[in-house]
């Protein structure tokens, strides 16, 4: 008994003092956790996201003057907390929320993460920031767009990117612009598949479009669907004037098949990202989606330019071209890095703070939302997006608004 | 009848028909070794991307990818029969479990870093793109893997009813010790069995690569179905899974045309249990 008493004193003084020492070695380096989607179906997404965050590692870590007003490029390292350096520890969810929540219980009790960032599915962010709520660590989403995930009265989430309430502005702003050049716009079909991200983004934009005037017509579909065909036949029989696409990319994928073989095009397809921004979505059936529309707050910008600038360290590290989401993912990655520097310290509280506390200005952002500001619930209140086509099968313009546009929106959907 | 619904059918027929395909190595498999092969669906996954790298190499759709995949896969069977299957079929259960389901991550993963986690597809008319017969669109691709699955069906069927060789196998199947005595190797049938096995399962992918998307999880996807397949036909028998994935082919295109496709997979697996509630031993199985 005595001597099992001694034992475990003696183990416990050991772990705290290698604990301490770990503390001590952590001062130079800031450690965050990522949790994407590695493996499992989703994960062309995850290996993007992981390519955009290493992109964002180099700028932060190392000297980048040329991408101006961008803030961490210009010098190596944090300013704030004296050059430390940022290290991101990876996690895969493999597509499941309850692995997604496994991975960041590991992260923050075993690596010691001083905040979080992913997890690309709304259905995996929803379960993975309850427990960095549980354990008082900031978690910031810069991709999720589930409307719920900011509705949770939650203090240590925070949010960038624009979320399904935007989208039914953006979208109906779009709808009614595309009427008054002659598009028949009333009846829209809502293809979504039944997760997290798909029902709460399509009762969102059901709701709001409903406000508006517009016919809803629901097709809903499990998602990893084996076969779509009955959807598309359901679709071909009911004729909506616009069909909106909230899909992933594999059942994206088999929609856009299908539409083909069933001889289906409706006058106006209208994605919400996802699966039609994913660039292995645009190499398979690009050539049979041509004149799809897809949200989208990234635009390359002129050469030279900072956006530009990244685009290309992207592309040479992805080997693919830099795509809203990841976008997105970075961006959000750079506010929360931001914050850190901001705060001065690896202290959660402090880093809390300083996202609260975050006011970026549009120069100072990656991406083409209006600027950076948390409200109460910490969903980025300047967010916004554009639409984009997919004119040629091959890459997108911006088209809308007009302000915003490379190219006049080619009416109506081509398909192949 | 309206004519939507006659697409719905024809449709959910030729589905089924590659549900039957997908599950026609695992039925033998299964079926006759006893043993439940979980990297099923990853096999099907590597005739995938047999067929997408013999296209993307030589140019040439499935005439050439599909044998090419069959022999390809009927070989990998043969060494995943004597470099594990043989061994652990003398373990318990669960050790046969553990040691597909492995193989099913050394195969998923493999793929996955040599190709990565892009999706992958084939040109979509590669098979001759889509026959209209009077309004009816049926996908050249689907029609051919259709085809193709009444013909395996019926090839394994006779092999196993007709031949000595289907004799020898069912005997070692039946009663290892007992064929041994016969003077027939369990070593050898066992081995046949597995290159039948996988050369079918690769055929599948090949076949089935040319209208779905190649992704090293794709196994995953499909994979379930294939199982549902083989006991819903009942175990054993080869003719019983076509049938059971006919059926399940038509009611999931119908409910999710009729319920909505949400509802699809509730439909089918509740019809599913209630069948097994009467029939345990599947439509054509023997108890």
């Amino acid at each position: 008994m005595k001597l099992g008493r001694l034992l475990g004193l003696l183990c416990a003084a050991a772990i705290s003092l290698v604990l301490t020492s770990g503390a001590f070695a952590q001062d130079k380096v800031v450690k965050i956790g990522a949790i994407f989607p590695m493996t499992g179906n989703a994960a062309s997404a995850g290996i993007h996201a992981k390519a955009a965050i290493e992109v964002a590692l180099d700028i932060i870590n190392n000297a980048h003057p040329e991408l101006g007003a961008l803030p961490l490029a210009k010098n190596a390292g944090l300013a704030g907390l004296g050059g430390a350096k940022v290290e991101v520890v990876f996690a895969d969810n493999q597509g499941s929320p309850a692995t997604g929540q496994n991975q960041a219980l590991r992260l923050i009790t075993e690596e010691k993460v001083v905040a979080l960032t992913g997890a690309y599915q709304s259905g995996i962010t929803l379960t993975v920031s309850a427990i960095a709520e549980k354990y008082g660590i900031p978690f910031l989403t810069g991709e999720s767009v589930a409307a719920n995930l900011t509705e949770r009265g939650f203090k240590w989430f925070f949010r960038t990117t624009p979320i399904a309430t935007d989208f039914v502005r953006v979208y109906s702003d779009f709808l009614a612009d595309m009427k008054a050049q002659g598009m028949k716009t009333d009846n829209v079909a809502l293809v979504h598949d039944n997760t997290e991200y798909g029902t709460s983004v399509a009762n969102t934009i059901a709701t709001g479009f409903k406000e508006k005037g517009f016919n809803i017509i629901d097709v809903a579909y499990a998602s990893n669907a084996t076969d779509v065909q009955s959807q598309v036949l359901q679709l071909k029989e009911k004729k909506p004037d616009v069909v909106l696409m909230i899909s992933y990319t594999s059942d994206a994928i088999l929609f856009a098949k299908t539409m083909q073989a069933q001889d289906y095009k409706p006058p106006l397809l209208l994605a919400d990202d996802a699966g039609y921004s994913d660039p292995s979505f645009i190499k398979a059936v690009g050539k049979m989606s041509q004149g799809a529309f897809n949200r989208s707050a990234w635009s390359v910008g002129a050469p030279g330019s900072a956006t530009a600038l990244i685009a290309e360290m992207y592309k040479k590290k992805s080997g693919d071209d830099m795509d809203d989401t990841a976008g997105r993912q970075m961006q959000g990655f750079f506010v929360l890095v931001d914050a850190i520097d901001r705060a001065g310290s690896t202290d959660p509280a402090k880093i809390q703070a300083a996202l609260k506390a975050t006011d970026l200005k549009p120069e100072q952002l990656m991406m083409g939302y209006k600027g950076v500001k948390f409200d109460d619930k910490g969903q980025n209140i300047l967010a916004s997006a554009i639409i984009i086509q997919l004119q040629d099968g091959e890459n997108y313009f911006a088209v809308w608004p007009k302000s915003n546009a490379e190219k006049a929106p080619m009416l109506p959907y081509k398909g192949w | 009848m309206s004519f939507v619904l006659v697409q719905v059918i024809v449709g959910g027929l030729l589905l089924g028909a590659v549900y039957a395909l997908f599950s026609s190595g695992l039925t033998l498999v299964w079926g006759m070794m006893n043993i439940v092969n979980f990297a099923h669906g990853d096999f099907v996954m590597l005739g995938m991307y047999v067929a997408f790298v013999v296209f993307t190499l030589f140019g040439v759709g499935p005439a050439a990818g599909a044998p090419i995949a069959m022999l390809l896969l009927a070989t990998l069977g043969v060494v995943v029969y004597f470099a594990l299957i043989r061994d652990i079929m003398k373990g318990p259960m669960l050790a046969q479990i553990l040691g597909t389901f492995g193989l099913a991550l050394l195969l998923r993963y493999s793929v996955f870093a040599w190709f990565g986690a892009n999706f992958l597809t084939l040109p979509q008319d590669i098979v001759g793109g889509t026959l209209v017969f009077a309004g009816l669109r049926i996908e050249a691709s689907r029609l051919l893997a259709g085809i193709v699955a009444l013909l395996v069906t019926l090839g394994l069927h006779l092999l196993l009813t007709r031949t000595t060789l289907g004799s020898k196998m069912l005997a070692v199947a039946e009663d290892a010790t007992a064929a041994q005595l016969m003077g027939i190797r369990p070593d050898s049938m066992q081995a046949i069995a597995w290159a039948i096995a996988a050369g079918a399962t690769g055929l599948a992918g090949a076949l089935i690569a040319t209208f779905f998307y190649i992704v090293p999880t794709v196994g995953e996807t499909l994979g379930i179905v294939a199982f549902v397949t083989v006991s819903l036909g009942g175990f054993g028998s080869v003719p019983g899974a076509l049938i059971a994935g006919l059926l399940i082919g038509v009611i999931e295109s119908l409910s999710g045309y009729l319920i909505g496709a949400v509802y699809q997979d509730i439909v089918v697996y509740a019809l599913f249990v209630s069948f097994l509630w009467f029939r345990p031993q599947g439509l054509m199985g023997k108890m």
